[in-house]
């Protein structure tokens, strides 16, 4: 009787614990409120049983340092920069939960969880959103050196893109006039590269009509033509292109290469849209040590133009200095919707990558994709838990309704123990369970075969139970544990659905050992202290 | 009451000549396919982006293969997915022709590109993308061998400790047969291994082994129990007394295996048939390969554990119409 007692109080312990971690609780999430675009806590009851991304649609992101510009000496310490970075930015973005992890040395793993815009997600987290302010070429050092820039390409052999058509101009397609129009004025005026720049409104500036923007950049890349560019300029493209009647321009920057104040020193930004020219416009505060250092510069440089770049691209026309700026400024970013400000506002408050990051892998899944999966997978998983009780009451009659009972408890347990250490379920996770219950069955089937043959060989019901428990368990011990082994091997091998597989099958085994072999042993103990004279068994 | 098989009293060993034919007309054919043309390795393992659509158009996959051949995306596989109107793209990075491997991030944008300019904007509705970069196709595919080979060293390991060697050697022979035969498998229906469809082999590992396993267990009983018997008549009889067990088991499995596979949805679907058939072979091999290959060793190389079936011989040469099976009356414990 005590054994009895003792093993109705740890099963009833279990079916506590499992049925207290699967009670709907409130989780506070911060999510964005719809109207006012803010971030907001607000607080849900929910199951808490974590769904893999598969499962509730959302965006997963491995990404890398990119070295396809250069190698980049410590990436570990460039991706541990950039995952505070990306944190920041992350947190402000708005999506509920989201996962920022270092996996390995270095690569970052970002999920976002229900997210709906993979692409605008993907913006600004990548964006490097280095800012800086330059100075531009004053002096047009850039413009005198263009005649030797001309000569050096001459001498390389390099003739109007016209003769040798790269295949990026190809691929605009419909410039071969211009092309023939070029290479003709190629033979009296030189000029392979200042050919194709013209003068812009102001000093450094330059206008490349916009079909021919790829032949002049991979000319300006050129190893001989960058030894010919004053040290103290960089070249720069515009971020917009500009029209000028029929026509599009692209600007080029001639700039300085030393910035006079960079992001870094930024504290506020905002976006807004500009009532009087309809512009989306970003404002930013620099710190005080940021604005006494612009201050003395924009001193020094009145009169001059400044060019604003963001990763690189110069933002808008470059302004000129009319007078001392203090901390506050702007950058114009012309008729984009404000959305796009804002973006930019978060990750310029958010902070500059150390490095630009590139994308390795990229896993979206689309929440009704998720919700599909989801109700598939139960249908399946109700369906074959209806067919496993129907042939375990119609083979092993009332010992099958003691499995049925067990396999109950066994999927109480299992769902019990996911939500109880916080794993999480995936889709092959599903599959996994609902196989699972499949094989869940076999502990019971095994004991039960044993018992009837026990039973054969004449033994009386109480001998036979305890026999065949005994018997069993060699073989249940044995397959279970190569099952999870198999499993555990996944789980350290595999990535997130594959990892969710390997979770639900190693707590599904846990799950059905304790419940064949315990709680099934503890029904037949019962049942036979019940009815004493008990001297057929219903096993079938 | 239902007994299945209660108490079957079948010579299964008999038939391993016919059994080790199946075997091979299943596998030779599949894996010389899959040597001669590869499987079809999703691109979590060759790199490269797959993009599942839901279209308004009408144009059907030869409109999407036109949109792609127009963006600079040559050579997708373009599959209709599920419903009528779903769509799966897949470029892959080794499939695009051209002097430089295009990254993968080039790739996606290219794809989605060509789909705007093609099918115009609103028209499609993203459900699903994978993109995966060269640098982690390989990585998974590393990681998918390696959990192939960990697996089996593992279970190798454990089988060594918990049992003797000619069993542990007689269980990994039928599991590589139940890969191979997976293996062969996949490639008949052309299904995609990703590394989902690996977790299915991995886990089908798993179950052979388990099933395998009950079997041996009831030999190595029935060796000590009957110790006059040979080998022939314990196997015959121990896969005959764990007949109902398989089957239940099996059933059981398999249908569930089966009800995913019909009901789950699309994307868990090669990993349900994988599994189906997997459950099959296990079984299958549990009983003739496994089995006979421990005959086979224990006549090579005889055991201690088999000191009868030494000395009465491995071979039944005169099938004693199935004398051997019959279980002499059990010893009072």
């Amino acid at each position: 009787m005590s054994t009895i007692r003792g093993r109705l109080i740890i099963i009833g312990l279990l079916i506590l614990g499992s049925i207290v971690s699967l009670v709907p609780r409130n989780v506070t999430q911060r999510v964005v409120d719809q109207t006012t675009g803010r971030m907001k806590d607000t607080t849900t009851r929910r199951v808490p049983i974590n769904l893999g991304l598969d499962l509730q649609g959302g965006i997963h992101l491995a990404l890398e340092v990119d070295e396809s510009k250069g190698p980049v000496p410590d990436c570990a310490d460039a991706i541990q920069r950039a995952e505070r970075v990306v944190r920041t930015r992350i947190d402000e973005f708005g999506t509920t939960e989201p996962v920022v992890q270092i996996i390995g040395r270095c690569r970052l793993i970002v999920e976002l969880a229900g997210e709906k815009d993979p692409a605008r997600a993907k913006g600004v987290i990548q964006r490097t959103a280095f800012l800086e302010f330059r100075i531009t070429d004053m002096k047009n050092l850039f413009q005198n050196a263009l005649p030797q820039i001309d000569a050096a390409l001459r001498k390389a052999g390099v003739k109007s893109q016209g003769a040798a058509p790269s295949a990026v101009s190809q691929l605009f397609g419909g410039d071969t006039s211009t092309a023939a129009r070029d290479s003709a004025a190629d033979a009296n005026a030189p000029g392979v590269l200042s050919s194709l720049l013209f003068q812009g409104q102001l000093a450094g500036e330059f206008l490349v009509p916009e079909e021919q923007w790829a032949v002049v950049d991979s000319l300006i890349q050129r190893p001989d033509v960058k030894q010919l560019i004053p040290r103290s300029l960089d070249l720069r493209w515009g971020a917009q292109v500009e029209s000028r009647g029929a026509r599009s321009y692209r600007p080029l920057y001639a700039v300085e290469s030393r910035p006079i104040i960079t992001g870094e020193e930024l504290q506020k930004a905002t976006a807004r849209r500009d009532p009087v020219t309809n512009q989306s416009v970003v404002e930013f505060t620099l710190s005080r040590r940021g604005g006494r250092k612009f201050a003395e510069e924009t001193a020094r440089h009145i009169g001059d133009y400044m060019a604003i770049l963001l990763d690189g691209r110069v933002q808008g026309q470059p302004p000129v200095i009319r007078s001392q700026i203090g901390t506050r400024g702007q950058i114009e970013l012309g008729a984009k919707p404000l959305q796009e400000a804002s973006d930019l506002a978060l990750v310029l408050r958010a902070g500059a990558l150390p490095a630009p990051l590139t994308i390795v892998e990229e896993r979206s899944i689309g929440p009704s994709l998720g919700a599909d999966s989801i109700r598939a997978g139960v249908l399946a998983g109700a369906v074959a838990v209806g067919l496993v009780i129907l042939i375990m009451v119609g083979y092993y009659r009332v010992s099958g309704v003691l499995a049925v009972a067990a396999l109950v408890l066994y999927v109480l347990f299992t769902l019990g123990g996911l939500a109880m250490f916080g794993f999480t379920l995936t889709l092959p996770g599903l599959a996994g369970f609902a196989l699972s219950i499949g094989m869940a069955v076999d502990a019971n089937v095994l004991i039960f075969e044993r018992i009837r043959e026990e039973l054969a060989h004449g033994k009386s019901v109480r001998l036979a139970v305890d026999e065949g428990f005994k018997h069993a368990m060699s073989a249940i011990v044995d397959s279970n544990i190569t099952t999870v082994l198999t499993a555990f091997i996944l789980y350290i091998v595999g990535t997130g659905p594959v990892q969710g597989f390997a979770v639900t099958l190693i707590i599904g085994i846990a799950a059905s050992m304790l419940s064949a072999v315990f709680v099934t042993r503890t029904l037949f103990l019962i049942w036979l202290q019940r009815r004493p004279a008990m001297t057929t068994l219903s096993v079938g | 009451m239902i007994r299945l098989f209660a108490h079957a009293n079948y010579d299964f060993i008999r038939l391993r000549r016919w059994a080790y034919g199946l075997s091979a007309a299943l596998i030779v054919p599949g894996v010389l396919l899959m040597l001669a043309s590869g499987l079809n390795y999703s691109i979590e393992f060759t790199g490269g982006t797959e993009i599942q659509i839901d279209s308004v158009t009408s144009g059907g996959t030869a409109q999407i293969r036109a949109a792609l051949e127009a963006g600079g995306v040559p050579g997708a596989e373009i599959k209709t997915y599920g419903s009528a109107n779903e769509y799966v793209i897949r470029a892959r990075l080794a499939a695009a022709r051209g002097a430089a491997p295009a990254s993968m991030e080039e790739t996606t944008a290219a794809v989605s590109r060509a789909l705007d300019a093609g099918l115009g904007a609103g028209n499609y509705r993203i459900v699903r993308t994978e993109a995966v970069g060269p640098k982690v196709g390989r990585e998974l595919q590393e990681k998918a061998l390696l959990a192939i080979f960990f697996s089996f060293f593992v279970t190798l390991a454990y089988l060594a400790v918990r049992f003797e060697w000619r069993f542990g050697v007689a269980a990994v022979i039928a599991t590589a047969h139940d890969i191979l035969a997976t293996i062969a498998f996949i490639r008949y229906l052309d299904l995609e291994v990703s590394l989902v469809v690996v977790a299915a082999v991995l886990t089908i590992v798993g179950y052979s082994l388990n099933d395998t396993i009950v079997i041996f267990d009831r030999v190595r009983e029935n060796l000590h129990k009957f110790r006059r018997q040979n080998l022939y008549g314990i196997l015959n009889l121990s896969v005959n007394e764990t007949l109902p067990r398989t089957l239940l088991t099996g059933g059981t499995t398999i249908m569930t295996a089966l009800v995913l596979a019909f009901l789950a949805g699309e994307v868990i679907r090669p990993f349900s048939l994988v599994m189906a058939f997997g459950i099959i072979v296990g079984t299958f091999s549990s009983i003739y390969v496994a089995s006979p290959v421990l005959l086979w060793i224990e006549s090579r190389w005889p055991g201690e554990d088999a000191r009868g079936a030494r000395a009465l011989g491995a071979r039944a040469p005169t099938p004693a119409p199935a004398a051997p099976v019959v279980p002499p009356p059990v010893p009072a414990r």
